[in-house]
């Protein structure tokens, strides 16, 4: 038993939460939904876990899992391009950045469902309740499987599985607003839009290469296609198109304060934290690992990132500090943080290759973002939850009603701004290093601009809590202990990450390698 | 034939991209905007479909796909098999896409009474 676990772990991590989530769907009514997810996404959580140890023990640094008999077979010819030999089959490959972001999204996940019950008593209609558990764990499946694939076909398929239950989530809002309704729907239509951009970049690959599998893929493309190919250049623009439109990446964020506003205060917190993180992660993918850096950096598109990610900084900052609503306030301020998620990436240095510190500052800036910006979003929920509606002035005296929910509020936002002590500063200083080891001083100065403006939007939402004065009207206590649980774990992660990585570093630095090196 | 006459397909695809991008983005029926986002996704089909397809040494179109044991002409060469299959995968995958979008569309037409999205627009503004 535990033997046929450990050799099918890659492949359990996906098969768990997607079996899961239809019994969920079906077996979920009276309120058994609750408990069938929080297991279901604990043990996912505690599979990932195992596979990131196995992959920090293997000494290759990565572990791969084939389905099916066809591996051994004889390649078939399936190539229009004579000569090239596809892998029949797909592959799952773990090396250390997707081990990384697998821990994240499950953990995000474990501890989103944890606080879930409650709030979802309040926003969503127990008809519902069942159905909307079964389809978080099939986005759930959708984001592992996206993260762990080693074939660019099944990444397309996993995407959409992922995008579609995301838009269903969204919606299912419309009972607390109904504006859900069109935020979702304005999702959909931008997110098929881009999935469809990354489907005919696939296929564009494909046609180069003749295979699906992205190791082969990879070495097929950084070996025998000549470089300045047509045809690989339009699938680069796609696909960075495609992925940056899932990443939220500005200018291609359109979507993303809405849906993330008006969707439940549990999807809120979901998304917010795993979603675009994934979205950027399959792009790293395509960038560094398929591409490889000495093609993606030869093109004008690392400048042009970079000068995006600086932009998104500035944008999302300037736009969160106009904000009135809390989650909108929060949701800008997400696509301020891709901008720092991004930056990490695009730094090179004088003979052209990434510098690791930048990279190392944005892995690490993925995995406080998500927890910092969980820990907010719970926190909004949580007063979500108490007066029903998050505007700047039904936060005043909240510091008095809620000490728990204002103190992880006011720990989260320090991470946001970047203060010593929290997960933000880490990740914020190796940025910062790695733009001044690469001598990028106006972006180096961006960082800082940014870091001000984060200064403006955070005191925004404490300012009211601390200093004022309570409506007249009933009294509102602190929400219940589960409701803000997670935001208390979360921030405990924040500090814990702030101080002493651990385990998370050592992933970090395998995954910086990883890209760093030019790919395995 | 001029040279890019022996592309005729992959214009079509691209024309027919455009076509469905243009209504998405610039027709204010929600349900509108979603025969256009069909139409965007079915261009990029015959796309995959159109990697397939093969020439023999001879200028011949190849032949099916088939094995010989199971009756078929494998002696030849024969078109990719690999497209169609992902292919059938995509057309499920955006059939969903139109489940979910027109479930969605329903959902607004009850609760705004209307599809359009200017006036959605309003109602949104004036809230």
């Amino acid at each position: 038993m535990t033997a046929g676990v450990l050799r099918n772990l890659p492949a359990l991590v996906v098969i768990v939460p997607l079996f899961m989530g239809l019994v969920t769907a079906i077996l979920g009514r009276q309120g058994r939904a609750h408990w069938l997810a929080l297991a279901t996404a604990w043990v996912t959580f505690g599979l990932t876990g195992l596979l990131a140890y196995e992959v920090l023990q293997s000494p290759l640094g990565f572990v791969t899992y084939t389905f099916g008999p066809w591996a051994d077979a004889v390649p078939l010819n399936l190539a229009a391009r004579p000569g090239a030999v596809a892998t029949p089959g797909i592959e799952y490959r773990v090396d250390h950045l997707n081990a990384l972001f697998l821990v994240i999204v499950a953990g995000m996940t474990a501890i989103v469902i944890l606080g879930a019950r409650l709030s979802l008593k309040k926003e969503i209609p127990e008809d519902r309740r069942h159905v909307f558990y079964g389809v978080l764990l099939l986005c759930l499946t959708g984001l592992l499987g996206i993260t762990i694939t080693g074939d660019a076909f099944n990444l397309y398929v996993l995407l959409e599985i992922s995008s579609l239950t995301a838009y269903a989530l969204v919606a299912m809002g419309k009972s607390r607003d109904k504006r859900a309704l069109t935020a979702s729907f304005h999702y959909l239509l931008l997110g098929t839009v881009g999935a469809s951009l990354i489907l005919i970049g696939i296929g564009y690959l494909f046609m180069v290469t003749g295979t699906l599998n992205m190791t082969e893929m990879a070495r097929i493309l950084q070996e025998e296609i000549p470089r300045r190919n047509k045809t690989v250049s339009t699938a680069f623009a796609l696909l960075l198109a495609g992925f940056g439109l899932k990443a939220a990446l500005f200018p291609l964020h359109a979507w993303l304060p809405n849906a993330y506003t008006y969707s439940p205060s549990v999807v809120s917190t979901f998304l917010a934290s795993t979603a675009t993180k994934v979205g950027l992660y399959a792009g790293l993918r395509f960038y560094f690992t398929i591409f490889g850096a000495d093609y993606t950096i030869s093109t004008f598109a690392n400048e042009a990132l970079l000068f995006l990610a600086c932009a998104a900084i500035l944008h999302g900052s300037v736009m969160a500090i106009q904000q009135t609503n809390v989650k909108r306030l929060l949701a800008y301020s997400s696509v301020a943080q891709i901008g720092y998620l991004v930056i990490g990436f695009c730094l090179v240095d004088a003979s052209g290759h990434p510098i690791e510190s930048g990279v190392t500052g944005s892995l690490l800036h993925v995995a406080n973002h998500a927890v910092v910006k969980g820990a907010l979003f719970v926190a909004a929920g949580a007063v979500v939850y108490r007066c029903g509606a998050v505007h700047l002035d039904d936060l005043r005296g909240l510091a008095r009603k809620m000490p728990l929910t204002f103190t992880a509020f006011a720990v989260g936002g320090l991470s946001l701004i970047g203060v010593p002590l929290t997960g933000g500063f880490i990740s914020k200083w190796h940025i910062v290093s790695g733009a001044i080891e690469g001598g990028y001083y106006p972006v180096v100065a961006v960082i800082l601009i940014g870091s001000l403006l984060a200064v403006v939007y955070v005191l925004r939402m404490i300012e009211p809590m601390v200093f004022g004065k309570p409506e007249e009207g009933p009294q509102v206590g602190e929400a219940p202990p589960s409701v803000i649980l997670p935001a208390w774990i979360l921030i405990g992660i924040s500090i814990y990450f702030g101080v002493n990585g651990g385990a998370l570093r050592e992933l970090v630095e395998g995954a910086a390698k990883t890209i760093a090196g030019g790919g395995s | 034939m001029p040279p890019w006459a022996g592309h005729f397909n992959y214009w079509i695809y691209v024309v027919l991209m455009m076509v469905g991008l243009y209504a998405a983005i610039a027709k204010g029926n929600l349900v509108k905007k979603l025969l256009g986002l069909s139409l965007f996704q079915t261009g990029i089909f015959i796309f995959y479909i159109s990697t397939s397809v093969i020439l023999t040494e001879s200028g011949q179109f190849a032949t099916v796909p088939i094995l010989a044991e199971h009756g078929g002409p494998l002696t030849e060469t024969y078109a990719n098999p690999l497209p169609h299959v992902l292919i059938l995968t995509a057309i499920v995958v955006s059939v969903s896409t139109m489940a979910v979008a027109l479930a969605i569309v329903v959902n607004i037409k009850r609760e705004f009474g209307t599809i359009e999205s200017d006036e959605l627009l309003e109602q949104e503004l004036a809230e």
